[in-house]
């Protein structure tokens, strides 16, 4: 194979890889956007990323629907919120160590009630195809683009306009920023904390089922390896910034699809190191952008993370 | 507004308020409330399973029965308990300085293999004992680096030490997948790909009188070492301290930043320990095997011995009991493998909303009422 098609190859691969593998990062760092912009962290994404996965392929396996599969996942990811924004909300609980128990709580509840599901073959999503200008039949399969993508896209522009633009939004931000104001101002903080996490869990669980119902599109208990944890790392590196969000995801879904890219091309050396890859560079960008002080001054103020 | 000099709290000092008795109260709320949610926790666990049909009873006799009914099950449960006991002590010491560091697995993974690297071109050459000194040394070594660079991380950059941890022990157990799957695969292993077994000769030994390895006397030992450093010495009083108010440590000339990177490199060499004993008493070679979930046990065991290392011992005790019993329940109830992590994710939610009542119930605090105003 000469150079040139096999880089051609790779960056097919890797543009089709970075679409299909950023929706999930993009629909969790929404979320948990969402979450920590109200002043709480949620680091229980992870398990609702999983049992949002095992729901979904649960529901459109035994519904026929794969769209009611996607809503059942999100329906299980509000229910995960709720669970967590009421334990959070019981004086002297910590937020993160209720996340980490969530995390193992959500895994366990998908993997005890998904055993009979990881045979069957349940209907997965269709895509959009909007490749054929290309002419190119690698871009055109890269170009296979899942509705929840764009549904992603959108949600980031949506979001951003509504945390800037709404009253909703402008309440959301001074409860996250400050608690003493927004109790000053009469807004009921806890129970925009158990919205904006019961919402932010909506999304993750929407992101686990992208998983389950179309790439990689099976229900197994390896399917999600830490997306949900990275996703709460990349909210830190998009400064709780919608639009940045999506950037950040595309980068991360970039860095997950080396692995597979360079597989299609017969370089099959380092495979277990490309595929830690997301891992490696999660951790690079926490170092890089953790201290620094426009990481800083865009927290919440609230926030427990950062502090 | 404080009211220490008002005459009425003075007056109300008798029997009941003396220190020796706060101090009675205390430690019995520390057991108390623990107990209580696990309590609960079965309790909830117990309706649930009896929402699937299955029988509550039968499922808490069989984990006495396959985790401490027999002595084969006994030494099964210690079995499962000893690196339990050290992830504990990864994620408890850290806790101590108000860092919540879950790295417990990744240390592990990366410790045993480390071990079992470090045996392979020794394997056989007739010096056991200088063999097991290197590995020992090689796996504390790799697991207190890879612990202490959160801890570093964390104390330097900033980097939020939760994350960290977690993200490190994918990256541990990729790294160990790369080597075993790739350059470190013995070729003459027909099954999972592994590194070089030890000669069963060559193994760690039981311990005298009872059919568990040496790695639980060695945890044991860690244990009651980690209490008597963390509570009994002035360096366990600076973490402490550190871990109240850091700017207050630093404002009495405490090294934290000396503090956090000790304390973590000793958590990590613990979580490494175990990974040395899982290699050199248990699989006698490093593949993915090693990645059970001891490090995530670890830490809800941890949590639920209130981050005591002493305390951590029976706790680790009981949910190797549960680990151990989770084959027979699987057999004879039909309950899937994920049961034991399904009861152990609930007990932990169960846990932490307990964690609310701590200084709220009268009877373990008789000033509670008005010292919350």
């Amino acid at each position: 194979m000469d150079a040139g098609l096999a880089l051609s190859t790779v960056i097919a691969a890797m543009l089709g890889g970075a679409i299909r593998v950023t929706t999930p990062f993009l629909f969790v760092a929404l979320g948990e956007m969402l979450t920590e912009r109200s002043g709480r962290i949620n680091l229980g994404l992870e398990g609702t990323l999983v049992l949002g996965a095992m729901t979904a392929y649960a529901f459109s396996y035994g519904t026929g629907s794969p769209w009611i599969g996607v809503l059942a996942a999100g329906c299980f990811g509000f229910l995960m919120g709720t669970l967590h924004a009421t334990i959070c909300r019981l004086p002297g609980v910590n937020d993160i160590a209720v996340g980490i128990a969530l995390m193992l709580f959500g895994t366990g509840v998908a993997f005890f009630f998904g055993k009979p599901y990881i045979q069957p073959t349940a209907p997965r999503l269709p895509s959009i195809s909007l490749g054929a200008w290309t002419g190119d039949p690698r871009f055109e399969q890269a170009l296979q683009i899942n509705p929840l993508f764009l549904i992603g896209i959108a949600l980031a522009i949506f979001l951003a306009w509504a945390l800037k633009n709404t009253r909703m939004g402008l309440v959301l931000r001074v409860t996250g920023d400050s608690e003493a104001a927004a109790r000053a101002l009469g807004h009921p903080v806890m129970l925009i904390r158990l919205l904006a996490t019961a919402v932010g869990g909506f999304f993750a669980g929407v992101g686990g089922a992208f998983l389950s119902l179309y790439y990689p599109g099976s229900w197994n208990e390896g399917l999600s390896s830490g997306q949900g944890l990275m996703a709460v790392a990349l909210v830190i590196f998009a400064r709780w910034d919608p639009i940045r969000c999506l950037y950040a995801a595309l980068l991360f879904g970039a860095a997950g699809a080396l692995g597979p890219a360079l597989q299609s091309i017969g370089v099959t050396q380092g495979y277990y190191f490309f595929n830690a890859a997301p891992y490696i560079l999660t951790l690079f960008l926490m170092i890089g952008s953790a201290g620094s002080k426009k990481a800083l001054r865009d927290a919440p103020g609230e926030l427990s993370l950062t502090r | 507004m404080t009211d220490i000099t008002s005459p009425q709290s003075a007056s109300t000092h008798g029997i009941f308020d003396s220190d020796w008795m706060i101090r009675v109260r205390r430690g019995s709320e520390a057991l108390a409330i623990p107990l209580a949610a696990l309590l609960v926790s079965a309790l909830l666990f117990s309706i649930f399973l009896l929402a699937l049909g299955k029988s509550p009873a039968q499922f808490f006799q069989l984990v006495w029965l396959g985790g401490f009914g027999t002595a084969f099950s006994w030494s099964n449960t210690l079995l499962r308990a000893a690196p339990v006991m050290l992830t504990a002590l990864a994620v408890a010491i850290p806790a101590r300085l108000g860092l919540t560091m879950i790295g417990g697995e990744g240390a592990l993974v990366l410790g045993g293999f480390t071990a079992a690297a470090i045996a392979i071109p020794l394997i056989g050459s007739g010096a056991p004992l200088f063999m097991h000194i290197l590995m020992f040394a090689g796996a504390l070594a790799v697991g207190a680096a890879w612990v202490g660079l959160a801890g570093a991380l964390r104390q330097f950059r900033g980097v939020n030490e939760t994350i960290s941890t977690l993200l490190l022990s994918y990256i541990a157990i990729a790294i160990m997948n790369f080597f075993v799957e790739g350059a470190l695969r013995d070729p003459a292993d027909p099954n999972k790909p592994s590194t070089k077994a030890l000669e069963s000769a060559e193994m760690i030994g039981k311990l005298p009188g009872i059919d568990v390895h040496w790695g639980l006397a060695f945890a044991v030992v860690a244990c009651v070492a980690v209490y008597i450093l963390m509570f009994r010495t002035t360096f366990g009083f600076a973490c402490k301290i550190a871990g109240g108010n850091a700017r207050a440590a630093l404002a009495q000339g405490l090294p934290v930043g000396r503090l956090v990177i000790v304390a973590t490199l000793i958590a990590g060499a613990c979580a490494g320990m175990a990974g040395y004993f899982e290699v050199a008493a248990v699989h006698g070679k490093a593949n993915a095997s090693l990645a059970t979930g001891y490090g995530f046990t670890g830490i809800l065991v941890a949590f639920l011995a209130r981050q005591h290392p002493l305390a951590i011992m029976p706790v680790a005790i009981l949910f190797g009991g549960i680990a151990a019993a989770g084959g027979i329940i699987q057999r004879r109830m039909g309950l899937p493998d994920a049961t034991v992590l399904l009861l152990q994710g609930m007990t932990f939610v169960v846990l932490l909303a307990s964690e609310t009542f701590y200084g709220r119930l009268a009877i373990f605090n008789p000033k509670a009422r008005t010292e919350r105003t």
